[in-house]
């Protein structure tokens, strides 16, 4: 490659510039909508560096969910005033602090422009296993995520379950059992209204289809996932539906139906197969698309249920 | 190095110690806190059977026991490998988390007919959720595999700290996700330059290809210091006096005992596994002093702690210190290095039993006296003396005076400072044992003295019983055999390697 | 110059933009913004690598991409529980500072 695309380097710069003013910006609020706008730019930037996968990823969570979390929050912060952050570090400190961050970042610069060329990669035996017997996956992506490492992938999941549990117990006792407060306070006017119930349908009806593809094109149980759990989350913030009550026996069924089928067919595997997680050649679409179809059905619940925080009701301390 | 196959005949134990504590954190979501109770009581026997059996597996062999997951094996795959020490340590994690569970039934198990709490499914999950991912971590082969333990271990081990619900829990708690975040993103950053450097994440087929580079040590550099944030080694302990002395006490003795050690055995598997063939001295010595400094400071901020549970905690800063001074003591295949690494090994069982045993105890002290103010301990021993005698037991391992774990471990590592002339390490390790005696003093001292304490609630004797019995344990450790060391060095690179 | 080396150079400056307001910034949601700074940064490096690791017919390595989509999942995880945490204390307290407030919790032994 010998000269750089113009459109690269404008990129680069503007995802570098909006990061800056998302740290240098005074005001909170201010700074939480620099950070939805890198995040969208940064899907661009993984479409550059040919990961369309990656870039559905980033789009869904590091734009999409990660924005109205963050909106959300900084939204009910401003609402309680609660200003007091401590104070702010010493010269000394921030003097000290850049320093570092300096160092690091140089340190790294130096460390990626030097990586070896011909870079390592296991892109080969990916491929030769792919085409092998027992994966018969077009797309690479989820063939390592589904197959190689399924373990990290069924651990994965249990983290986003742990992570739902953990934002739940953060609620007051009394509340416990209940359901999260609505996304949004307000009852929404009639337009929003009409473009949830337009919108939720077919953006759902994408996410379905994005995880279906992705077999074989870009796409897969997670980002799939994830737009499903945008569109439930429109749906919550016209009031369309309520969120569901954390004691409900249906909704924890579905947050961890994804690992624990993951975890079911992982120890079949060793009947099937002949190993923890092995899928038996005939059937491994089979299997991949059966676990897949729960995963999605708990990243779907769990991104939303993260979004809409404890439990509210009963008294507050 | 002697290559281990992918799989060997009982691997497959190590796949079931994840998976048993990973599926009942799943069931006991869906049936809910009660249930959760009891599947986290009845799982411990269990997991403590697969532990002991991983044990004798790996005793037999002689050698380390493996799994490829899948069938696949690595660079593609997942392995998982346990070695004398993750046996050890798979062992010692079961009777922690057994014994913090037995004790936690009094606070966090739900009568009949009760709504389910907050507080018991918060509580039984996440200890299932720690003990899973410890177990993952002391036989996890591949480095973002371990990653993904190191998350799971900080999303089970946060809302534990907050479990109280008061400011100050929900402010530790959030420092320490803080830190623990940093920590994780900067050892994933490392990974990610050792695969673009190698293209392999397997401990053993990493320590065949790496070389001393500048980017080796790069990344060997952000995984330790992330590895160090998760395991508060000063000057990164900010976040864990809070934390620890905020949780209830049975998840505190999880935290202290347990969990900051997985972080360090992750540093130990990089340092030592997959960087021996490294010049590591110098990086070795910066670890140590770095662990020198963490003694001295914890245990004079542990001495000037009004509260016993602080104090406590701070004590924790000043003895993973000790377990640094390993990096120095058993670096390279030197004939010391078996001194160091077992001394090292000895600090982390025997840290682990005390300091568990003493935050059961501390916890039966504020229950029975309705606060921890030292001050107002005048006289408590004679009301407690079971439980003051599980803090002075606790104690007498942590200032390293025989017989007890935390004297073998000293003892083995001054012997490997002087068989290395390396004698400057003798200086903390020593002094670190007099703050301690401090510190100890200063609990025991007035409980001891002539007074009288109004016991709000006397405490269960089974719940002292735990407390003491680790205790025990953490004293037993004096004895251990021979055998027990050569265990220890099962597996360890620099001990098969053919050259220095 | 080319594509992925500029990507990785932008994911050096985010990794020292992140620590950098990691450190300096006081208030817990703006560390939390940091964060992901940092986590994104580490991420692209990931995608340098994969995308050096282009072979045998694919533009990228495919492992390190999958990597990373562990890790956005990973990450909004660790983002979304920090903001329960703020968010509570900011309940709890009145505000969101994470200093100890005087010596450390004088009042506090009652607990357990």
């Amino acid at each position: 490659m010998s000269v750089l695309p113009l459109l690269d380097v404008g990129l680069a710069l503007l995802v570098v510039a909006v990061a800056t003013w998302t740290m240098a910006a005074r005001d909170l609020f201010a700074s939480v909508l620099g950070y939805v706008a890198y995040g969208l730019l940064l899907a661009l930037v993984w479409v550059r560096l040919h990961a369309p996968d990656i870039g559905l990823t980033e789009a869904a969570v590091g734009g999409g969910v990660t924005g109205v979390l963050l909106v959300t929050a900084g939204k009910r912060l401003d609402a309680l005033k609660a200003a007091t952050s401590g104070a702010a570090p010493r010269l000394r400190v921030k003097i000290l602090a850049g320093a570092l961050s300096a160092l690091v970042a140089g340190a790294l610069a130096f460390v990626v422009a030097s990586l070896p060329t011909p870079a390592p990669s296991l892109a080969p035996q990916a491929a030769a296993a792919a085409a092998g017997p027992g994966a018969g996956l077009g797309n690479p992506i989820t063939a390592v995520l589904i197959s190689y490492r399924a373990f990290d992938t069924m651990l994965e999941k249990i983290v986003l379950a742990l992570a739902v549990l953990g934002i739940w117990s953060v609620g007051a006792d009394a509340a416990w059992g209940g359901a999260p407060a609505p996304l949004r306070k307000a009852r929404p006017d009639g337009a929003m209204v009409l473009l949830a119930q337009i919108l939720a349908p077919i953006g759902a009806l994408i996410g379905v289809h994005i995880f279906w593809v992705g077999a074989d094109a870009p796409g897969g149980a997670f980002q799939g996932g994830a737009l499903l759990a945008a569109m439930w989350m429109v749906a919550m913030m016209a009031r369309l539906v309520e969120a569901p009550r954390i004691g409900s026996r249906a909704l924890r069924l579905a947050l961890i139906s994804g690992p624990a089928v993951f975890l079911a067919v992982g120890l079949a595997g060793i009947a099937m197969a002949g190993s923890f997680f092995a899928f038996p050649p005939a059937f491994a679409k089979a299997l991949i698309l059966f676990i897949e179809t729960f995963m999605v059905l708990s990243v779907a619940v769990a991104l939303p249920m993260m979004v809409a925080g404890p439990p509210e009701g009963g008294q507050e301390p | 190095m002697t290559a281990t196959p992918a799989t060997t005949p009982g691997g497959f134990l190590l796949v079931l110690a994840v998976l048993l504590p990973a599926g009942g954190v799943l069931l006991s979501f869906v049936l809910g806190g009660r249930a959760a109770g009891k599947i986290a009581l009845g799982l411990t026997p269990v997991g403590f059977g697969l532990a002991c059996l991983v044990a004798m597996k790996v005793a037999a062999a002689g050698a380390p026991i493996a799994y490829a997951i899948g069938g696949l094996p690595p660079p593609l795959g997942i392995a998982l490998r346990a070695d004398g020490v993750s046996a050890v340590m798979m062992v010692a994690a079961a009777i922690i988390v057994a014994a913090s569970a037995f004790y936690a039934r009094a606070k966090f198990v739900m009568p009949e007919g009760a709504p389910e709490s907050r507080g018991a499914l918060t509580f039984w999950i996440m200890i299932q959720a720690i003990w899973a991912a410890l177990n993952l971590i002391f036989v996890g082969g591949d480095l973002f595999n371990l990653y993904v333990a190191l998350e799971l271990l900080t999303f089970a081990a946060v809302p534990l700290v907050c479990i109280d619900g008061r400011p100050e829990t929900l402010r530790a708690a959030l420092r320490y996700l803080l830190f623990a975040l940093f920590g994780s993103v900067s050892y994933l950053l490392g990974v990610a330059l050792l695969y673009g450097l190698y293209g392999a994440l397997d401990i053993s087929l990493l320590a065949q290809r790496v070389e001393a580079a500048p980017m080796v040590w790069t990344a060997a550099a952000l995984m330790t210091a992330g590895l160090l944030a998760k395991t508060a080694l000063f000057p990164l302990h900010l976040w864990l006096p809070p934390a620890h002395a905020n949780a209830p006490a049975a998840a505190s003795a999880v935290l202290s005992g347990l969990v900051v050690k997985g972080s360090f055995f992750l540093a130990l598997r990089l340092w030592f596994y997959v960087l021996p063939g490294l010049p590591t001295a110098a990086p070795s010595v910066v670890l140590g002093a770095l662990g020198a400094l963490a003694v001295l400071f914890g245990s004079v901020l542990a001495l000037r702690q009004a509260r016993l549970k602080l104090l406590v905690a701070y004590s924790t800063v000043a003895q993973i210190g000790y377990l640094f001074f390993v990096f120095p003591l058993a670096a390279g295949a030197h004939v010391w290095s078996p001194l160091g690494w077992s001394g090292g090994l000895m600090q982390v069982l025997a840290h682990a039993f005390a300091k568990a045993a003493m935050f059961l105890a501390a916890g039966l002290v504020a229950e029975a006296l309705g606060h921890d103010r030292i001050a107002g301990f005048t006289g408590a021993a004679r009301a407690l003396p079971l439980t003051f005698l599980t803090l002075g037991l606790g104690g007498l391992s942590l200032m390293g005076l025989p017989p007890s774990g935390g004297f073998e471990a000293k003892w083995l590592m001054l012997r490997a400072s002087a068989a290395s002339g390396q004698w400057l390490w003798s200086l903390p390790i020593l002094g670190g044992g007099l703050l301690a005696g401090g510190y100890v003093y200063r609990i025991l001292a007035p409980a001891l003295a002539d007074g009288e304490v109004e016991i709000k609630a006397r405490p269960q004797r089974s719940r002292e019983a735990v407390a003491l019995g680790l205790a025990v344990l953490a004293l037993a450790l004096a004895f251990a055999p021979r055998g027990f060391f050569d265990f220890l060095e099962i597996g360890r690179p620099s001990v098969s390697r053919s050259a220095p | 110059m080319n594509a992925s080396l500029l990507a990785g150079l932008v994911g050096a400056a985010l990794v020292g933009l992140g620590l950098y307001g990691l450190i300096a910034h006081p208030h817990p949601l703006r560390k939390l913004l940091a964060f992901n700074l940092v986590g994104s940064g580490v991420f692209l490096v990931f995608g340098v690598v994969a995308r050096r690791g282009a072979a045998a017919g694919y533009a990228f390595d495919p492992v390190p991409q999958a990597m990373v989509i562990t890790g956005i999942v990973v990450a909004f995880a660790a983002s979304a529980l920090a903001v329960a945490l703020i968010l509570r204390l900011a309940v709890a307290s009145g505000g969101v500072s994470l200093d100890p407030q005087g010596p450390a919790g004088r009042d506090a032994g009652e607990m357990e």
